[in-house]
C-alpha cells in the first residue's frame, strides 16, 4: 500500500504506479510512450474524480488527516509575506502547537494565529500533534488582543485534533484557557475571520474559532467530538466512527447547508496536498473578499452582528 | 470467608446495592462514599450531605434552587424551550427516543433550569443543570435558556449565579452543541463588561464543553467539595499519557491548589457565604446580625476550609 494515498484512493496509487513504470521504460527503449502515458493519465484523472465525487464523511475525515495535507506554516508562507512568529503566553512557555505572529496580507497588516502540527516523528512530538495545551490558548489570545489594539484583523487557521487532554494541561487550567478565549473573541474590536484548513476538534478548535465569518476548506471537519470518540461513547465501538461521522454531519460540504458557513473553498482534484499552492491562493483569494466585507463594517455594527450571530446558534426558529 | 460470600460472589452484590441507590423514592439510601445506610427524610433535612462522611450527594436542579433561593417570590422563568432533533440523530438510539425517556425521567424539558428570586433578600438570578438529563450535557436548549438568563440579569441588573453539573456537550446536536460554548461565553462576556457579577458554583461532575465555557467563567469560581472538575474525563487523559493518574486529581482541593477555583463551599454554609460576597460586590449595606452573638473571628481560616460546622 502507498502511505501517499489513503485506503479509498488505493485504485489511484496503483494506476499512478503504472504511469511511473511506462515512463522509465519509455526512457529506456526508443518506442514513443507519451500517448500511451497521455491516455493513462486521463483515466487516472477520471477515476480520481469518480472516486471523489462521493466521498463519505468518513473519507473527508481521512482526507482532513491526510499526512500531506498542508499546515498552518505552509500556507503563510504561500499567501503572507513578512511574517514575524510571535512567541509565548507571558506566563509559562511558549506552546508550538499553537503558532502566531503579524504578516501582511498583500498590503494589509494583519494577525495570523493557527494551529499547527508537525510532519516529521520528531516535528510532530515537538508540535505534540497539533494538540495545544493552556499556555498555546493563552498566547492567542495575547495576540489577539494586541491585534485589536494595532487595528489588525485576526486571520485564524484551524487544524487540531483537540486541546491536549494531558494532566499539565489539566493544572494549568485547560477548560479555563478555552472559555477565557470564546469570551474575550466575542468582544474583540476588529474583524476575525476563521478557516478550517483541517481537522476542527472541538473546544480545542473554537477556542481561536469565535468569528465574523467562518470558511472552510471542501474537505476539512468541524465537529463538538472525534468520530472515534463519539463512536466509542454512543456506539460503544470505535469502529463505527464511520457511522459517527455520519451522523453528526462534520464535513464542511454539510456544515454550509446547516448554516454554519460562510465560505465553503473548493479543493483541486485529489484534495490540498495534490495541488498546494492552488489551495493557498484559493484561500487567499477568499480571505481577502470576507476582509473587504468585514473592514467595510463600523466597529459597532460588526460587533452587534457578531454577537447576533452567536446567539443565533441553535436559537429556536 | 462467610457461607454467604461464597454463595453470592462480591461483584454481584455490589451491583444489586448500586441498583438499591438508584431508587429514586427509596426511605434508605445508601451514601457512595462511606457506603452509611442513610435514613432520606434525615439526608434530606441535611441538604443532601451525608452526616457520616461528609460526602456531598449529587442535588437535582429543582431541589438544588429549591433549597438555595428564599422560599419567598422564587419563580421558574424561561420554561417554553423544547429541544429539537435538527439533525435526525441516531446511534444505537434515536436522539428523540432519548429525549423522550430523559423528560420522562426527570420531568424536566432539557438539563437546565432557570430562576428569578432571592438569597437572603438580595435579588439573583440562578440557573442549575439536572444531571440525570442525558449526563447535563449542554445542547441548544441549556445554551439557550443560559444565555437568556444571563440577559435577564444584565437587564434586571441582578447577579447570575450557575449551579453546574455536567458531562459536557451533546453529541446528538453535534456543531449546533459546540457552539453554545461561544454563544454562552459571549453572553457572560456582557455581563462582565457590565460590572454585573456572575458566579459559577462547580458541582460534582463538571467536564468538557460546559467546563471549558460558562463554568469557569465565573468573577468567582467556587466549588462544592470533592467534586470532579476538569476539561478531559480522567479516563481519556489516562488512555492519552498513559501514567496513573496522581491521587485526588481534578478535585475541587486539586483545583483550589492550582489556582482554578476561588473557593471550596461547605453546603450548609453556600447560601450565606455566596451572600455575603455578593453583598460586598454589589456595595450593599451591611446587614444587622440577627439576634446571633458576636463571636471571635477565626483568623486561621483559609478560603478553602471545608470544615462542617458543628
Amino acid at each position: 500500500m502507498n502511505p501517499n494515498y489513503l485506503d479509498f484512493e488505493q485504485p489511484i496509487a496503483e494506476m499512478q504506479a503504472k504511469i511511473e513504470e511506462l515512463r522509465l521504460v519509455g526512457n529506456d527503449s526508443k518506442i514513443n510512450i507519451s500517448d500511451e502515458v497521455g491516455k493513462l493519465e486521463e483515466k487516472s484523472r477520471k477515476l480520481t474524480e469518480q472516486i471523489f465525487r462521493d466521498l463519505t464523511p468518513w473519507q473527508v475525515t481521512q482526507l482532513s488527516r491526510h499526512p500531506q495535507r498542508p499546515y498552518t506554516l505552509d500556507y503563510l508562507e504561500e499567501i503572507f509575506t513578512d511574517f514575524e512568529e510571535l512567541h509565548g503566553d507571558r506566563l509559562f512557555a511558549d506552546d508550538a502547537a499553537l503558532v502566531g505572529g503579524v504578516a501582511r496580507l498583500d498590503e494589509r497588516p494583519v494577525m495570523v494565529i493557527g494551529h499547527q502540527k508537525g510532519r516529521t516523528v520528531k516535528d510532530k512530538v515537538r508540535r505534540n500533534f497539533g494538540m495545544p495545551r493552556p499556555e498555546g490558548y493563552r498566547k492567542a489570545q495575547r495576540l489577539m488582543e494586541m491585534a485589536e489594539r494595532f487595528r489588525m484583523p485576526i486571520l485564524t487557521f484551524i487544524d487540531t485534533p483537540g486541546a491536549y487532554p494531558g494532566i499539565d494541561a489539566e493544572e494549568r487550567g485547560q477548560s479555563e484557557a478555552i472559555a477565557r478565549n470564546l469570551a474575550v473573541m466575542s468582544r474583540l474590536k476588529t474583524p476575525i475571520i476563521s478557516t478550517v484548513i483541517g481537522e476542527g476538534g472541538s473546544g480545542g478548535a473554537l477556542a481561536i474559532g469565535v468569528c465574523d465569518e467562518l470558511q472552510m476548506l471542501q474537505y476539512s471537519t468541524y465537529s463538538v467530538i472525534s468520530p472515534e470518540g463519539c463512536a466509542s461513547i454512543l456506539w460503544k465501538s470505535a469502529d463505527k466512527a464511520s457511522d459517527a461521522a455520519q451522523a453528526m454531519g462534520i464535513t464542511a460540504v454539510r456544515l454550509k447547508e446547516l448554516g454554519f458557513v460562510d465560505t465553503l473553498i473548493e479543493e483541486p482534484l485529489g484534495g490540498a496536498h495534490r495541488q498546494r499552492e492552488a489551495t493557498a491562493q484559493r484561500i487567499r483569494t477568499a480571505l481577502n473578499d470576507s476582509l473587504d466585507r468585514l473592514t467595510a463594517m463600523d466597529t459597532e455594527a460588526l460587533l452587534e452582528r457578531r454577537y447576533s450571530r452567536l446567539m443565533s446558534y441553535g436559537a429556536p426558529q | 470467608m462467610s457461607w454467604l460470600d461464597k454463595i453470592v460472589p462480591s461483584m454481584g452484590r455490589t451491583q444489586r446495592a448500586d441498583r438499591r441507590n438508584n431508587i429514586p423514592d427509596g426511605l434508605w439510601h445508601k451514601c457512595p462514599k462511606c457506603e452509611a445506610v442513610l435514613y432520606r427524610p434525615e439526608l434530606e433535612r441535611n441538604s443532601h450531605v451525608c452526616p457520616k462522611c461528609d460526602h456531598h450527594l449529587r442535588l437535582n436542579a429543582r431541589k438544588r434552587l429549591a433549597w438555595f433561593l428564599d422560599e419567598d417570590g422564587r419563580d421558574e422563568v424561561l420554561t417554553d424551550l423544547e429541544p429539537v432533533d435538527r439533525l435526525k440523530f441516531r446511534d444505537s438510539k434515536k436522539y428523540k427516543d432519548r429525549l423522550a425517556a430523559a423528560q420522562k425521567g426527570t420531568g424536566e424539558n432539557d438539563a437546565l433550569i432557570a430562576m428569578k428570586g432571592t438569597l437572603k433578600q438580595l435579588p439573583v438570578v440562578t440557573v442549575a443543570f439536572e444531571f440525570n438529563f442525558m449526563g447535563g450535557s449542554m445542547g441548544s436548549v441549556v445554551g439557550e435558556k443560559f444565555a437568556r438568563a444571563a440577559t435577564i440579569a444584565l437587564e434586571e441588573q441582578r447577579p447570575l449565579i450557575c449551579f453546574a453539573a455536567s458531562g459536557g456537550a451533546r453529541m446528538q446536536e453535534a456543531l449546533f452543541s459546540l457552539m453554545q460554548m461561544a454563544k454562552t461565553s459571549a453572553a457572560l462576556e456582557r455581563l462582565r463588561m457590565a460590572g454585573i457579577p456572575y458566579i459559577s458554583v462547580l458541582t460534582d461532575p463538571v467536564f468538557g464543553g460546559v467546563s471549558a465555557s460558562l463554568a469557569m467563567l465565573g468573577d468567582l469560581n467556587v466549588a462544592e467539595p470533592n467534586a470532579l472538575i476538569g476539561f478531559a474525563g480522567p479516563r481519556v487523559i489516562e488512555q492519552t499519557v498513559r501514567e496513573k493518574l496522581p491521587e485526588g486529581f481534578q478535585r475541587s482541593e486539586f483545583l483550589l491548589e492550582h489556582g482554578t477555583v476561588d473557593m471550596i463551599v461547605h453546603r450548609s454554609e453556600m447560601r450565606d457565604r455566596l451572600h455575603n460576597v455578593l453583598s460586598i460586590m454589589t456595595h450593599q449595606p451591611m446587614t444587622a446580625l440577627d439576634d446571633e452573638p458576636v463571636e471571635p473571628v477565626e483568623t486561621d481560616r483559609a478560603d478553602g476550609d471545608v470544615s462542617t460546622p458543628s
